[in-house]
């Protein structure tokens, strides 16, 4: 395709089709223009506050925001604060397990939709898709008033299952996404070889498909992780996650700690983010 | 012979179905469904949801207040959709013309604000904002100002914090469809005679509508519902449902109210994807 060569934008073709018409020409520079000047200022909307808030993080002052010097004394308080360490390791303990829950689930699922024809399959389709179109506020008071009207006591349990009630959806379109491009082929020289039913799951198509389910299981740590809204309220007492943490803390006023955690947990979690695309793509068919 | 295997393929279905269709229905739509049952519960002595069953907290909504409140955060939303999408249109169309190469890194930096902590983001772009933040400080040390811009606790703020978190939300989407668009459709329009406005206005749009509407359901839904948003941004000045909501669910302690304007937020978010259905049926029958 076109898309690949030096031009950039439509009427740019036209640039390459007529380079005569000098009208034609004038009319489209600007027009590139534009389009380069509104994507740059875009990406700079967009990660300023985020880089500015990383620098700030390393200032040598109490308040404001005027340069004071380089430090990293804020990092170093950081890990002296017992409070957000606690917080920090529930947050990991909670995404561990919900993790392993949703690739379990979210696998599962992905294989049963996309390799097996059954009566209520729009249904799970829809349902599937609730997570998208529910607000995280209403799904969030939603589990709250289920936890309370079923008795359960709110803290680890709670924010687990609900952890893993948001984020298998995503694992699940991952899987199911690679379950689409699978070449069954593959499957079917296994079993003319001998090999039985679980054999070839095992050995063919789990393999296969593990890019898909790494690259969905730390889209779902990420997203465990940086929950708030419905960690918030199905949360009960002693299992404050960092996002709550920082929340909190944010609420009594802005420190220049809050910044330090911040931007590691910006840092930790477009590590995560990268790392899973480069697998998507690394292992694209 | 076939009857058993019909019969192991149904058993395996039911055991690859049954975890995630056990969770989606009780931790996902039964908790949906008990937001309606207590939207028409009244309180008992201790504030807990208790019988008798009552129309009240449908008629507290229908207060000029709460009125006035949905109509804000519906427009508000309304409004960051429309800014998102004049953004990001240009930003997509920029990037599906790129090289691979580019076009690869450029879709990384949008997945990065994509995923990663909202909360954190939009705190950052709150300190950026701040009465004593680095935008004043600057302005300050220039001279351009004589005391610090008041630019956070007002509707604007809360807007400018909507068009932040949301933008990846539209890019991304719109992105995808452009990337899929065929280019010589345009050179066809231009031979006809049509002048860029245009091929932009009955070629692009058209053709692009799929993603125009995936990013508004995308970035619509978030808004209306938002909250961290609106209580950073806001400062505690200004109200939308979402926070409506979780003070109904904290402080006021009043869950079936909070569960009312629950169900009025989905019915809300469930007329547009319907509209997003929809329009997007009617596109794909006009192709």
């Amino acid at each position: 395709m076109s898309s690949d060569t030096s031009t950039i934008v439509v009427m740019g073709e036209r640039e390459e089709i007529f380079p005569q018409e000098p009208a034609e020409r004038q009319r489209i520079r600007p027009g590139r223009l534009a389009l380069v000047t509104i994507t740059l200022l875009t990406f700079a909307f967009l990660y300023a506050p985020i880089i500015i808030l990383v620098v700030f993080s390393f200032n040598d002052a109490r308040t404001g925001a005027v340069w004071q010097g380089f430090t990293l004394d804020w990092y170093a308080r950081l890990f002296r604060n017992e409070r957000l360490l606690d917080a920090a390791l529930r947050s990991l303990i909670v995404a561990v397990v919900s993790t392993a829950g949703s690739v379990v689930i979210g696998t599962l699922t992905a294989l049963a939709m996309e390799r097996y024809r059954f009566r209520s399959k729009t249904f799970w389709d829809g349902l599937l898709y609730m997570p998208v179109i529910v607000p995280e506020i209403v799904a969030g008071v939603s589990l709250l008033l289920f936890f309370a009207t079923a008795g359960v006591e709110r803290g680890f349990l709670t924010l687990a299952v609900s952890h893993i009630a948001f984020s298998m959806p995503f694992v699940y379109l991952t899987v199911r996404a690679r379950l689409a491009d699978f070449d069954l082929s593959i499957e079917e020289a296994a079993k003319d070889l001998g090999a039985d039913e679980w054999v070839t799951f095992r050995r063919i198509t789990l393999p296969l498909l593990m890019p898909g389910i790494v690259s969905g299981a730390l889209l779902a740590f990420t997203l465990s992780v940086d929950d708030f809204i419905i960690s918030f309220f199905v949360t009960g007492k002693g299992w404050d996650t960092l996002p709550i943490y920082i929340w909190s803390a944010l609420k009594r006023g802005v420190t220049p700690e809050v910044n330090a955690v911040s931007a590691m947990l910006l840092v930790f979690s477009a590590t995560l983010v990268v790392a899973s695309l480069i697998l998507q793509r690394r292992h694209s068919y | 012979m076939l009857q058993t295997i019909r019969e192991r393929k149904g058993l395996q279905l039911l055991g690859l179905m049954l975890p995630g269709g056990f969770w989606l229905i009780l931790f996902f739509a039964l908790p949906l469904t008990l937001i309606f049952a207590i939207s028409f519960m009244s309180r008992d002595d201790l504030s807990r949801p208790a019988l008798p069953l009552t129309l009240a907290n449908y008629q507290q909504t229908f207060d000029p207040l709460y009125i006035n409140l949905f109509l804000f955060s519906v427009g508000l939303s309304l409004l960051t959709t429309l800014i998102t999408l004049v953004i990001a249109f240009p930003v997509a169309l920029f990037m599906a013309r790129l090289p691979k190469r580019w076009r690869n890194i450029m879709t990384l930096l949008v997945m990065i604000p994509f995923w990663t902590n909202f909360l954190v983001r939009t705190y950052a772009l709150q300190f950026l904002m701040r009465a004593n933040g680095p935008i004043n400080t600057l302005l300050l040390s220039l001279g351009l100002t004589d005391e610090p811009l008041q630019m956070l606790s007002t509707p604007f703020a809360v807007l400018i914090g909507l068009v932040y978190g949301e933008l990846p939300f539209m890019i991304l989407p719109l992105y995808t469809s452009l990337e899929k668009f065929d280019w010589s459709m345009i050179e066809a329009a231009q031979d006809l005679g049509a002048d860029a406005l245009r091929t932009l206005a009955r070629v692009m749009l058209p053709l692009t509508a799929p993603g125009i509407l995936a990013g508004s359901i995308l970035v619509f839904v978030p808004s209306v519902g938002s909250y961290i948003t609106v209580e950073l941004m806001g400062g505690g000045k200004i109200n939308m449902i979402g926070r409506v909501i979780a003070q109904q669910f904290g402080q006021s302690s009043n869950w079936p109210f909070g569960s009312a304007i629950s169900l009025l937020l989905m019915i809300v978010v469930t007329v547009a994807a319907l509209i997003y259905f929809r329009v997007g049926r009617g596109e794909r029958a006009a192709l």
